[in-house]
């Protein structure tokens, strides 16, 4: 069975890229019970044979396709309408901080 | 804080130049990738947009199939392979113009791969050198929002109070398409780059999948570039400059980071690798991001979508539909034409290409065809400020004018009056002969009068042509085509003036 621990550098660096703040005692706390769950999931490799080709869709489709057609979506108001703050039509974010992607 | 650059001749002095190319084409359909709306440019804000779109809850995304048929054809236009299976993959990240949080690409598995475009690049000489660029892949992804920074001085990020987003972009159908590095390009570095870019815009434009209009941004390039130790090999460490939004940017782009890199390596210092931008008024970098590793991205395989299998019946039905690809075409043109590069050079820089092979296929030859195309019509297309394809002069009426000179109903002077007629719309070239009455006048006994009377009344120079001196003879031939009003066949005039005088 390959090895699932996660160590608690990595828990750090994944909280960082998910924007989740955690202090030292949430990562003593956290990564153990991550390990745990890895190493749970990870026991299903033990049950697949060779036979049974990893996938990441339940349901064995290839090609699903819609055509090329308009339809029609939400109006301007239905779209902001759940958007704490709105101006110019637009959604209104706070300050970027960082660069665009 | 302006960046401190080496001049060029000591960048190519100590280094060694790798180019790397991603360019991001958006495609023309009339939906987005994964959903319903639709994809005009410059509508009102957010009114292009759905659930699937915004990432709210619950909504799945379906594949356009109009997309993948055009990312199956740009990559066969690359010479790519098709993948016979492929997934879309998340793209994990944080930034307000996804609503999604994450972007919908491809990653380990692209749809296309391992493909080349040969590229035309001219050299000082005048002459021009292919460069073949190898295709690593081309994949298939969707467009962010488009942001509004508030409360800056200038617009920028930077100093911004807040931003606003307009949704209508996100989820336009992209193509990315990414180059191997392109090694031993040396001093022509900047024009490889631009040379590429401008030969796949060529492509796309051909296929009609895009609109490819870099200052909208449906083509998008950025620009890796490394130095290594001349002659050494390797590969340094690349920056990654964005908002490379035309071609001459491209070629400035390339040429500014070359000397920065220069600088800060020739210091001893040592190339971050990071993103940076491109400005266009001011033609400098300036520092972005530094570049996360791939992993950051946290990709895994997108599991609201099944895979994409190309079966190869589609591939070849697709690659049936690819027109000849431009250089293909260009270089059977100057074959059949037998132009020379810098003749062939001319008529492309003209827009002439497509207006000269239809006047060659109405009968001319394709040297008359490209002397009047560029001669002429070039004119009056530059008078105008119109293409010359634009101009509303048929191919086909260029011909008859050429077969009206062959045949000796008209001089090249006439001739230039019947073109002038044709580009003022007065008809085509018999009526415009018709109107103008401008045939050559071809009544043997009338141009013989002219002859005798412009000998009789220049003693001195028939003698000089009966003594030999053959070059005397342009003075009567003068006042011959001067005394028929310029519709004279001039040789046939020269012939006459030196039978009678023999």
């Amino acid at each position: 069975m390959p090895d699932a621990r996660i160590t608690r550098e990595e828990v750090r660096h994944l909280a960082d890229l998910a924007r989740i703040d955690l202090d030292d005692a949430e990562l003593d706390h956290l990564a153990p019970q991550l390990s745990v769950i890895l190493e749970s999931v990870a026991s299903i490799a033990g049950v697949a044979g060779d036979d049974v080709p990893p996938t990441s869709h339940p349901l064995p489709l290839t090609n699903v396709f819609r055509a090329d057609v308009v339809e029609p979506g939400l109006t301007p108001e239905q779209a902001l309408g759940g958007a704490p703050e709105t101006e110019q039509q637009r959604f209104s974010v706070p300050r970027i901080l960082g660069d665009e992607q | 804080m302006s960046d401190t650059l080496v001049a060029w001749d000591d960048v190519l002095a100590a280094y060694d130049p790798a180019l790397g190319l991603e360019v991001h084409v958006e495609l023309n359909t009339a939906s987005k990738m994964f959903c319903g709306c639709a994809t005009e440019f410059g509508a009102e804000p957010n009114t292009q947009v759905c659930p699937t779109c915004l990432g709210l809850p619950g909504a799945m995304p379906v594949v356009n199939a109009t997309a993948v048929e055009s990312a199956i054809r740009i990559g066969l236009a690359l010479n790519c392979d098709i993948a016979e299976w492929c997934r879309f993959a998340r793209k994990n990240y944080f930034y307000p113009d996804m609503p999604k949080n994450f972007q919908t690409s491809q990653y380990d598995e692209p749809i296309c791969f391992d493909g080349y475009l040969d590229v035309a690049v001219p050299t000082e000489d005048g002459g021009t050198e292919t460069v073949r660029v190898e295709i690593e892949r081309a994949h298939m992804e969707e467009d962010t929002g488009k942001s509004l920074h508030v409360g800056g001085a200038t617009g920028r990020i930077h100093g911004a109070d807040h931003s606003l987003v307009d949704y209508n972009r996100a989820g336009i159908p992209l193509i990315e398409i990414v180059t191997r590095p392109v090694m031993g390009t040396r001093s022509r570095a900047p024009h490889v780059a631009k040379a590429y870019v401008a030969a796949l815009r060529e492509i796309l434009l051909g296929l009609g999948v895009s609109d490819v209009r870099m200052e909208q941004g449906s083509l998008r390039c950025d620009v890796n570039l490394s130095l290594a130790p001349k002659d050494e090999g390797g590969l340094g460490t690349r920056t990654e400059t964005k908002n490379v939004n035309s071609l001459r940017s491209v070629e400035r782009a390339v040429r500014y980071e070359m000397q920065r890199h220069a600088a800060v390596l020739g210091a001893g210092g040592s190339i971050l690798q990071e993103t940076r931008h491109w400005h266009e008024d001011t033609g400098v970098t300036t520092s972005g991001r530094e570049k996360s590793d791939a992993e950051d991205y946290r990709y895994f395989p997108e599991p609201d979508l099944v895979p994409v299998a190309p079966s190869r019946e589609w591939v070849e039905e697709l690659r049936a539909t690819l027109p000849e690809p431009p250089a293909v075409r260009r270089a059977r043109l100057r074959e059949v034409w037998g132009f020379s590069e810098l003749e062939m050079r001319d008529t492309e820089n003209a827009g002439a290409l497509g207006v000269v092979e239809e006047t060659v296929a109405a009968g001319a030859s394709p040297q008359a065809a490209r002397k009047w195309w560029l001669g002429e019509l070039a004119r009056a297309a530059n008078d105008s400020g119109k293409d010359i394809a634009a101009l509303g002069v048929a191919p086909a009426d260029v011909a008859r004018v050429q077969a009206l000179v062959d045949e000796g109903t008209l001089n090249d002077k006439l001739a230039r009056q019947v073109i002038d007629g044709l580009v003022a719309g007065e008809g085509t070239p018999d009526e415009v002969v018709a109107a103008r009455g401008l045939a050559v006048v071809s009544d043997e006994g009338a141009l013989s009068a002219a002859v005798d009377a412009a000998i009789e009344a220049n003693p001195d120079v028939a003698d000089k042509i009966r003594a030999g001196k053959h070059a005397a003879a342009g003075a009567l031939i003068g006042a011959v085509m001067k005394e028929m009003r310029g519709q004279a066949d001039a040789a046939r005039v020269r012939e006459l003036v030196l039978e009678k005088l023999a």
